[in-house]
């Protein structure tokens, strides 16, 4: 095991939602390259601790980078410098001894701050409600196969469906915009043959909930793609516009029926 | 109960109240003035063919087919309206969606031409106007030897002051910056371009791009080296 490392961290404290907030400086003075990076930020707090002072609190849960809790903007990078990360699978060793590091929460009027780097990503569950899933009739399953579905479509639903929902997207983009977050949702269900009934409807109420949460628009930066941890393309979010653009010319809109049959 | 291709006002209000809906209109306007600015460039090219052919196009559009003319000017004008109308409403989407920024955000991969958006396409409707105000309304303090029909003459004479120059190639800059991001994003924001390994490249774009603001650009060249005169 290599020798340990000086890190200087500056983190964002904020005691509640409607507190101001500020960064404070803490110095891990014995990080080592094998910790991951919330493995850094717990020794920090154990230390906080022992001082009897309050620990920073950050989301996480798996720790083994496919639930999408946890995320930090480190050093203006969402997950932090490595591709195709969750902040939790970042190592130290992406790091060098005396390195100051700063860390923010995800910044998005969508996501107000709970606690220092806790946000409240709820909406992206909203934009789920509003058109990401399927309406299927439940009963004795199908039999496996039944409905045989092309490798090329069932890889690109697959990558889609990748999303773990970390909100990274958000956070890297210029405007906030989900927009990356809702094609993924969009499109995992559309390329396949179950998501088609809905497609349509789908792109309209998840696109119009995206909107109503108060996320900006999509510019395709491309940033989104390149914070994402499991590496989703914009061309997701194409695929949105378009699906979007054909539901608003052709897409009649509900009737309330009484579901006699 | 709205039949396909026959969306009531309702339907559209809602599309134009989505964000995708004002990118759309954005990216379709935008195309509208892609394709006059490929148009305007090649006529301006006629300069380089003489006094009389260059006069003798002004007047074709300013006068022979003026009905033609003032169809496409109104065109434009509805396109940059609803453009410039979609991109400041958007802006202040997404500038009211981050209220506390970062105190620091690395780009990592967005280009130049993406970023300028914005600042650019101000920059370039202040020129949108001037340019207007030089060569086709003749706003004596912008061009105080404009004289009307003599197309050829004033941009001689106000090319021969390098601070125009200066001005124009700056604005055609912006204008390559602005095609370049334009161009590329149009395709995805209508939905149609094909899944690409690298989709933030722009080979097509750079070609379009380019030809576009070197074509206009040899204009005010051609007058300060004095190959027009």
């Amino acid at each position: 095991m290599s020798g340990t490392m000086k890190i200087t961290l500056k983190v964002w404290r904020q005691a509640d939602p409607t507190a101001p907030g500020a960064f404070e400086e803490y110095v891990a003075p014995d990080v080592s390259p094998d910790m991951s990076f919330l493995e850094m930020l717990d020794v920090v707090n154990e230390r906080l601790i022992e001082g009897g002072k309050d620990p920073i609190a950050f989301d996480h849960d798996c720790r083994e980078g496919i639930c999408g809790m946890c995320g930090l903007m480190i050093n203006g990078a969402a997950h932090g410098p490595s591709k195709l990360t969750t902040t939790c699978q970042l190592h130290m060793r992406s790091f060098k001894d005396g390195d100051h590091i700063t860390i923010e929460p995800w910044r998005a009027k969508a996501f107000p701050v709970i606690r220092d780097l806790v946000v409240d990503r709820t909406p992206l569950d909203r934009i789920i409600q509003a058109g990401g899933f399927i309406s299927v009739a439940t009963g004795s399953p199908q039999d496996a196969n039944a409905l045989p579905i092309g490798k090329p479509d069932a890889d690109e639903s697959m990558d889609a469906a990748a999303c773990i929902g970390c909100g990274a997207c958000v956070a890297a983009c210029p405007n906030a915009s989900s927009s990356l977050f809702t094609a993924a949702k969009i499109s995992h269900l559309g390329l396949l043959p179950q998501g088609q009934p809905e497609r349509y409807r789908r792109a309209l109420k998840m696109v119009a909930q995206m909107d109503l949460e108060g996320f900006g628009g999509c510019t395709l930066f491309g940033e989104c793609m390149a914070a994402c941890p499991k590496g989703i393309s914009i061309d997701f979010i194409k695929r949105m516009h378009g699906d979007y653009l054909w539901a608003a010319v052709t897409e009649k809109p509900e009737k309330v029926t009484l579901g006699s049959g | 109960m709205g039949s396909v291709f026959a969306p009531n006002l309702w339907d559209m209000l809602k599309f134009w109240n989505s964000s995708v809906g004002k990118k759309v209109v954005m990216g379709v306007t935008g195309l509208v003035l892609v394709g006059f600015v490929i148009g305007h460039m090649a006529g301006n090219l006629q300069i380089f063919m003489g006094q009389v052919r260059y006069n003798a196009y002004a007047k074709l559009l300013q006068e022979d087919i003026i009905e033609v003319t003032w169809a496409v000017r109104i065109a434009l004008l509805v396109s940059v309206i609803l453009h410039v109308l979609s991109a400041w409403q958007l802006t202040q989407r997404a500038w009211a969606a981050r209220p506390v920024d970062y105190s620091i955000r690395e780009a990592q991969v967005s280009t130049y031409a993406s970023r300028t958006m914005r600042w650019g396409g101000v920059f370039l409707f202040v020129f949108l106007v001037v340019h207007l105000g030089q060569f086709t309304l003749g706003w004596k303090w912008l061009l105080p030897e404009f004289i009307r029909g003599a197309a050829y003459g004033n941009v001689v004479l106000a090319f021969e002051r390098p601070l125009w120059v200066a001005f124009y190639l700056l604005a055609m800059f912006f204008l390559l910056l602005h095609l370049v991001h334009g161009t590329w994003a149009v395709l995805r924001t209508l939905g149609v371009a094909k899944n690409a390994a690298e989709p933030l490249a722009r080979r097509i774009p750079w070609i379009i791009a380019l030809v576009v603001t070197v074509g206009f650009s040899l204009v005010p060249l051609g007058v300060a080296l004095g190959v027009v005169r």
